[in-house]
């Protein structure tokens, strides 16, 4: 693995341009700054085009003989089926209003990471094939020939755009250079270029439970060993049940929840929650992931990950779907679902069985976010809750890039936050950092690979410069999110840029604020740390996990 | 996909440095991520490690939860990181000869 360099280092970013114009400057393929070549397992596992062994550091990359045609029809075909994509490249006046926004480009300083010339790689080679001033002017017109070259810049770049849409709230024609990426990804795909750590994931969730690989046999004990634990804290034995027809509800949740830290302590919540309510619910062990990196490589594959939700809640007879904190799983369901997989119109529309709230928003893809349920919970005064033993908790809230972008979910998890931890210890990030301005983790649509550090903490340079501002100025010590992708990288980044700071699911502090008619008495929150006045005694018997 | 090489013997990596197929796993292995690892020497309690992961791995298809492998162990985390400098993720289940789980983990 390369070598990491210093936050000293990495922070040093120069942002002079290259002398030579960018069409003439080659991209350097720097170790720790690109994502690891799939391996052919997968790519046979998945049934997608030209499964070999290749590598980013060779110079032979084993393209078919006929990738160009590939890719040219591949545009062709596409520019026809996505308006989006004839709109967004016929569009831009290259203002440059997206030009800094990019996290990659505050963290990296190359400026093939402003938005604008993200794009304008494709832009070239639309405009050359495609449009006629760019077949007659060639480069005079913006233009350039399609060669293995550009194919390598795509890649390395493509793969520097976490599809955060950061960009777009800038631009002034609204250009989405997500919607860019994931095509320009689906063509490098046509041509088998495709990310290991991606395609690991879906190949993983096409066979199993989920990303992570996890059998049917393995989640449970997973979930089970939560219920224990649940139990072993607050007393509270949290009742799950699997695969029962009839249920009201299915429960979807990221398989890093489940399985990863400090995820695992929110899956906790959830569970306390549900058991308070008496929810009449179940989990599936087939549908048992909420996120979707099929998203990341194409929508044909993004299509195929989604369907297990509607398949599973059809079978099951369920009425509706509850979602866990998951990131671009709300993104997916908000914005492709119905045109993917639905209308799912063998569902109900949603409605809190506990508060009669008629979930309007969800009533076309039937799913409801965990932060609404229990936001609404919460505004019918139906959950008795304790703050003080969040007390320990200084918190800032991240906005996790699809859910805020995506669905505008900016208030439910604040009211949520507000009512679980004591007043005064939410501290907001600067107003530019946060709601729909939020930046990315710098590792979302599949940069979690540790062959990409470096990157990743370029990438999320800006959001933890945000966190280190409230922490160094009102003493901030955790950060929440709602994402499991946000999760899972944001404890290395903090460490990283901002050590000390820890990481946080909404719902982990629901869990340790809900109080039960039958609970113990409590003098730890669900990771085991001491409430505040009960520090000594804790001292004395250990019982971290951490 | 990579090949190393350790004393003669030749295994099938990924990108990661991951073995390809536990069924190659043996104790030259474990040497070859020993070094690499910057472990001195192996004692009881990383075998119990190594023994408890490929055990849990057979029976459920995936490595356990960290939080699962430190109650089964009864290692605390960061005894898990005295033994295995790169974490019970990187380290253990690396020199276990298991895959590394992937997904927003």
């Amino acid at each position: 693995m390369a070598k990491i360099p210093t936050p000293e280092e990495v922070s040093n970013i120069s942002f002079q341009p290259p002398a030579k114009g960018w069409m003439d400057t080659k991209p350097e393929f720097k170790e720790g700054c690109y994502c690891n070549a799939a391996s052919p397992k997968w790519v046979e596992w998945l049934e997608y085009p030209f499964p070999r062994n290749w590598s980013v550091r060779d110079a032979d990359w084993k393209l078919p003989p006929n990738w160009k045609e590939i890719i040219l029809e591949g545009f062709e075909d596409r520019l026809g089926r996505f308006r989006t994509l004839k709109l967004f490249m016929d569009i831009c006046v290259r203002c440059g209003a997206c030009s800094d926004k990019c996290q990659f480009f505050i963290g990296s300083g190359d400026p093939k990471n402003m938005p604008v010339l993200r794009a304008e790689l494709m832009r070239s080679i639309y405009r050359r094939y495609f449009t006629t001033a760019g077949k007659v002017l060639g480069k005079l017109a913006g233009a350039r020939p399609l060669t293995e070259d550009v194919i390598k810049e795509w890649y390395y770049y493509l793969y520097q755009c976490s599809e955060c849409r950061r960009c777009s709230v800038f631009c002034p024609y609204g250009i989405d250079m997500a919607d860019l990426t994931i095509l320009g990804r689906e063509m490098l795909s046509s041509i088998g270029l495709n990310i290991e750590w991606t395609m690991a994931s879906v190949g993983s969730c096409y066979e199993t439970v989920g990303h992570i690989g996890a059998t049917p046999q393995a989640y449970k004990d997973m979930i089970d060993f939560f219920a224990e634990e649940n139990e072993r804290v607050t007393g509270i034995y949290t009742n799950v049940t699997y695969n029962r027809k009839g249920a009201e509800i299915l429960f979807i949740v990221p398989s890093g929840d489940y399985f990863a830290d400090p995820g695992t302590f929110n899956y906790m919540g959830y569970l306390l929650l549900f058991e308070y309510l008496g929810l009449d619910y179940t989990i599936s062990t087939y549908a048992a992931e909420g996120g979707n990196f099929g998203y990341f490589m194409s929508h044909e594959m993004g299509k195929r990950l989604n369907a297990k939700f509607y398949e599973e809640a059809k079978r099951l007879g369920v009425k509706w779907i509850l979602g866990g904190e998951c990131g671009h799983m709300w993104r997916v369901c908000n914005q492709y679902m119905s045109t993917w997989n639905g209308p799912a119109d063998f569902l109900e529309e949603p409605v809190s069985p506990i508060t009669g709230t008629k979930f309007e928003n969800a009533k076309n893809h039937k799913m409801v976010h965990i932060s609404e349920f229990t936001a609404d919970l919460i505004k019918h005064g139906k959950l008795k809750l304790d703050p003080s033993r969040n007390a320990h908790i200084k918190l800032t809230y991240h906005d996790s890039c699809n859910p805020s972008r995506g669905m505008g979910l900016f208030e439910e998890p604040r009211y949520i936050i507000k009512n679980v931890v004591p007043e005064g210890n939410f501290i907001e990030m600067p107003p530019n950092t946060i709601r729909e301005k939020t930046f990315c983790c710098g590792s979302g649509s599949g940069f979690n690979g540790d062959e990409y550090l470096e990157m990743r903490f370029r990438g999320g340079f800006p959001r933890a410069n945000a966190v280190r501002y409230v922490r160094d100025k009102y003493g901030v010590n955790h950060l929440a999110c709602i994402c499991a992708i946000d999760r899972a990288v944001f404890p290395p980044l903090m460490d990283y840029w901002v050590p000390g700071m820890d990481v946080i699911g909404v719902s982990e502090m629901v869990g340790n604020a809900l109080v039960f008619p039958n609970e113990m008495e409590r003098t730890t929150d669900l990771r085991d740390r001491p409430l505040v006045g009960y520090e000594e005694a804790e001292e004395e018997e250990g019982g971290e996990t951490e | 996909m990579a090949v190393v090489e350790h004393k003669g013997k030749t295994f099938e990596v990924d990108e990661d440095g991951f073995l390809q197929d536990l069924d190659s796993w043996g104790p030259d292995w474990v040497d070859f991520v020993k070094e690499s690892e910057g472990i001195h020497e192996l004692n009881d309690d990383h075998w119990k490690v190594i023994n408890i992961l490929q055990d849990y791995f057979k029976k459920n298809g995936i490595a356990p939860m960290v939080r699962i492998l430190s109650k089964v162990t009864g290692f605390k985390l960061k005894y898990i990181y005295e033994l295995f400098p790169s974490g019970p993720g990187k380290g253990a289940c690396k020199m276990a000869g298991l895959p590394k789980p992937t997904g927003c983990v």
